[in-house]
């Protein structure tokens, strides 16, 4: 790895604005975050993979992976981070290396002549180019490829340098932030910045949740410069240098950037969550707050709260309806993160048991807000597969919320599951998305095809299980 | 017979490939009781591991050597070790298929010899057989990790000797990548019809089918067993489906001395026609009623089908063998293969589609020619959605991955009753698109009409008259 990459690494390995990081020592913080994997037991993303997953919201530029194909040819539009226009970013660019370019060490040309044919294609505002493990491996120096380009072409080149074999995919969404400080953010100057305006880092619009939270802030006359980076815009997020405030969605993700835009902008930031009614209320005071008091009107204050007031009221009365037949029934948290708690509490206040909640992801902070708002908080780490089947078919819960990774074990133990990470298919943010979640909880509970699937097979089954009567006919 | 074009290009956009390695992956998820191993970094495995549970609807096991930056650079042996031993003790796995990636070929070590010592030394390895196949992302698709995978299994695990004086009334089925759960189950019972049992390699439709179990376990469940793998010297005759197992097949056949016939597809009326002339002959018996009747079914479909193919224009992008095997289907119904486009290059059955050319290159190759050459109809993979989206065409998926469609793995389209399901499901596509028809549709049909035809206007019909 090139000697800039590894200080890249090391620099955001010691992020100070991390708490996790700051606990420890000296010696462990040089380490970095990153755990050594386990061969032959590891999951989950590789770096490149969480450097595209931080990106590739942006939807009007083009994102180039530079390797073999597996990278790109096996996890090209996977996700659904939704735009209200532009789809370039849903297009899938891969210089598909093939073993002749790798013997004979043709990747950086191969890769620039890539980038002019995707320029004279395409036209985009900006391409990022993001580097692999088998080029990284053989030295292509996609970096210095990306300044030739963009001196020579015009076309903003953004190196993307997150190859697999660095870390996980929470490195990689650290080392995409780095590539947005370095290469993007203020390289534009916005003509109509204005003292309402915020960022919102972390959010990549799944399902298209953005759009869930973002009619609330423009309620307020706040408006959202630059989203990294759902449904975000190259010159949007080359200009967020000019907005008041940071809100940082995804905790740990891209705090590197929050930071960093603090210390060069002196914007303001505050990790925050969308999910969950009473974080959504946290959410709007705080940004009102802090927007005024970088000389915002006043009133602004007064207005959230109404705001604030008049949607909770909403989004209680609409949950209602659901309380009676949720009231009781159990559920098993397997996330992470804030959703650890954020929903908690929401669930809770229907009358839901929350059985456990996995606090795998979770920082220090997270696991305080969990004992201060459950009854009974049952925390669990990382779960394997084979435990949580187990747990499940014995009936311990009555539903698991969790990402795509557990669906099948609960499916396979017959027992009801709601998708609430990143491939899930409704949008649970704000007032609206709470609302959904109830629904969506209800729904799933209500299904008749649990009772009928669970009910032993006819030749398991006791002898008069399943009555059948004969025509008695009449015999003359 | 088709000319054969690659464009040259310096990237492609929107792959038509999925990964060598996937592919093998996928062929030693067929066999009961497997963890396949990724031997590369995490991503590798996790990036093929989602799409795969995409595309079945189902979880599978498939572990990684996480290979990090270190040891790329010093050897991936001890990553090897450490994952076999790891993963053993906690999937409890009978079978692990080892495929390479392209970053530890990139760096090219002796993966066979390491894989030797790793057996020889440790002994909590004895009890699992492990088998390896060389698999980089650089070289090759789908369809040459499935047949690399197959091969190495058959040479591993196959007991070795001449042919039998007295075969079983058993057949070796070995499907090729394109061959769905539903398919081999077809052709299983199509082989029982004449009174054979079948050992099919790899067995996706024992394992991949989506079945609920009443215990969990980490590792395959269904699939072929390796004792049937062993025996597979004791069948009477192999069957190979699709060209790209024609390596496999010529394994087995010179490992064991078990006759083999290649069925390049058996989607389509002759071709299942030969499978059903090779069962008669080597069963000795006619062909039983319930068959009879399967074929019949499906000369009746083609006949109400045929209405709504024949000249239909059609733009096909698959592997060569599912290429292959579609543009045959269609042809012999009377549509016209107007674009074939294949993923890779390297099989032979390319030059003999019946399409004036076949394009090696990716989706955009697809949407392009389909485009210029005024296509009707798209068939290809999930990943064709956008193109069918932007030029408004129906999209009719095969192959892998079909990520946002319920039960690929359960579709059949070979033997007869596959077939007659094929030309019901696309006549019906047809019929749902066929617009009303509207006077402007007809606008061509007169060409200006002089006066001398036209005659005095006042002779024109009125109201009045």
């Amino acid at each position: 790895m090139s000697d800039a990459l590894k200080a890249k690494i090391a620099d955001v390995f010691n992020e100070p604005a991390c708490d996790k990081n700051q606990a420890k020592d000296e010696k462990a913080r040089k380490k970095g975050c990153s755990k050594p994997l386990t061969p032959g037991a590891a999951a989950g993303g590789c770096a490149f993979d969480g450097a595209k997953i931080a990106l590739q919201p942006i939807t009007d530029v083009v994102h180039l992976i530079h390797g073999p194909l597996a990278c790109e040819g096996n996890s090209w539009d996977n996700r659904n981070s939704a735009s209200s226009g532009e789809k370039t970013y849903r297009v899938s660019f891969t210089t598909d290396m093939s073993e002749l370019d790798i013997i004979m060490g043709n990747g950086e040309k191969r890769l620039y002549r890539a980038i002019k044919d995707v320029i004279a294609k395409y036209d985009p505002p900006a391409i990022f180019i993001y580097q692999t493990c088998v080029p990284a491996m053989i030295g292509d120096d996609v970096e210095g490829v990306c300044r030739h380009a963009t001196e020579k072409l015009g076309t903003p080149c953004v190196p993307v340098n997150a190859p697999g074999f660095v870390g996980p995919k929470n490195l990689g969404n650290k080392l995409a932030g780095e590539a947005l400080l370095d290469h993007v953010i203020g390289t534009i100057e916005p003509d109509d910045a204005g003292p309402c305006d915020i960022n919102i880092i972390g959010e990549y619009n799944l399902s298209g949740e953005l759009w869930q939270i973002k009619p609330l802030f423009e309620a307020l006359g706040i408006r959202i410069r630059a989203c990294m980076s759902g449904d975000g815009r190259y010159t949007e997020i080359a200009g967020a240098h000019r907005a008041k405030v940071n809100l940082m969605v995804c905790s740990t993700a891209l705090i590197n950037v929050a930071r960093k835009m603090e210390e060069r902008w002196g914007i303001p930031y505050f990790e925050c969550s969308f999910y969950g009614l009473s974080d959504m209320n946290l959410t709007l005071r705080t940004t009102a707050r802090l927007l005024v008091d970088q000389g915002a009107p006043a009133d602004l204050i007064e207005r959230t709260e109404a705001l604030i007031a008049r949607e909770e009221a909403n989004a209680w009365a609409r949950i209602e309806r659901y309380r009676a037949e949720l009231k009781g029934k159990r559920v098993m948290l397997y996330t992470g993160g804030v959703k650890s708690w954020s929903i908690v509490a929401a669930l809770q206040e229907i009358g839901m048991k929350i059985v456990s909640t996995s606090v795998r992801k979770s920082t220090e902070e997270d696991k305080e807000r969990i004992k201060a708002i459950m009854e009974d908080p049952h925390m669990v780490e990382s779960v394997p597969p084979r435990e949580m089947y187990a747990q499940l078919k014995r009936g311990d819960a009555d539903i698991l919320l969790s990402g795509g990774k557990s669906q099948f074990v609960a499916l396979k133990a017959k027992v009801p599951w709601l998708d609430i990470n990143q491939e899930r298919h409704h949008a649970f943010a704000g007032y609206d998305g709470m609302v959904t979640l109830v629904r969506e909880l209800a729904k799933s509970l209500r299904n008749p095809i649990w009772e009928d699937i669970r009910r032993p097979a006819p030749w398991d089954a006791p002898s008069g299980a399943f009555p059948f009567a004969e025509i008695e006919g009449h015999r003359s | 017979m088709a000319m054969i074009r690659t464009p040259k290009k310096n990237l492609s956009i929107n792959p038509l490939k999925s990964s060598t390695p996937l592919g093998a992956a996928l062929a030693y998820l067929g066999v009961d009781g497997a963890v396949p191993l990724f031997h590369g970094s995490q991503g590798c495995t996790s990036f093929a591991l989602t799409l795969a549970v995409r595309h079945f609807k189902e979880d599978m096991p498939l572990q990684t050597t996480a290979i990090d930056e270190v040891a790329t650079v010093l050897g991936g042996a001890d990553n090897l070790e450490e994952a076999l031993v790891n993963l053993t003790k906690r999937m409890k796995p009978k079978f692990v298929g080892v495929a390479s990636t392209a970053l530890v070929e990139t760096k090219g070590e002796d993966f066979v010899a390491d894989l030797q010592g790793i057996v020889a030394r440790r002994e909590e390895l004895a009890a699992t057989k492990i088998v390896f196949a060389s698999t980089p992302d650089f070289a090759g698709a789908l369809e040459d990790g499935w047949a690399r995978a197959v091969t190495a299994m058959i040479e591993a695990l196959v007991t070795p000797g001449d042919r039998r004086e007295t075969p079983l009334r058993q057949i070796n089925l070995l499907p090729g990548v394109h061959l769905t759960s539903g398919d081999i189950e077809e052709l299983r019972e199509l082989i029982a019809a004449f009174g054979f049992t079948t050992v099919v390699l790899p067995d996706v439709s024992g394992s991949l089918d989506g079945h609920v179990n009443e215990q969990y376990s980490g590792a395959t469940t269904g699939g072929t067993k390796l004792g049937d793998i062993a025996e597979m010297g004791r069948a009477l005759h192999t069957i190979a489906v699709g060209h790209h197992m024609r390596a496999p097949a010529e394994a087995l056949q010179g490992l064991t001395g078990v006759p083999t016939t290649l069925f390049p597809s058996l989607v389509g009326l002759a071709p299942v026609d030969g499978l059903v002339t090779l069962l008669t002959h080597l069963s000795g018996q006619p062909a039983p009623a319930s068959v009879k009747r399967r074929r019949s079914q499906l000369l009746d479909v083609m006949l109400d089908g045929h209405f709504h193919f024949g000249d239909r224009r059609i733009a096909i992008a698959a592997d060569p063998d599912l290429l292959s095997t579609l543009a045959n289907f269609f042809g012999g119904l009377g549509a016209e293969v107007v674009t074939a486009v294949a993923s890779t290059g390297n099989s032979p059955v390319l030059t003999d589609i019946p399409a004036d050319e076949v394009i090696i290159g990716d989706l955009t190759d697809f949407e392009q020619a389909a485009a210029e050459n005024g296509a009707e109809l798209l068939v290809t993979h999930a990943h064709g959605r956008q193109a069918a989206e932007r030029l408004g065409l129906p999209l009719y998926r095969v192959g892998f991955p079909i990520f946002d469609r319920l039960g690929a793995q359960h579709r059949a389209m070979v033997g007869y009753r596959g077939t007659r399901d094929l030309i019901v499901d696309l006549a019906n596509l047809f019929i749902a698109v066929r617009p009303e028809k509207r006077p402007a549709d007809f606008a061509h049909m007169l060409a200006p009409v002089p006066a001398s035809i036209q005659g005095d206007a006042s002779h024109a019909p009125t109201a009045t008259c």
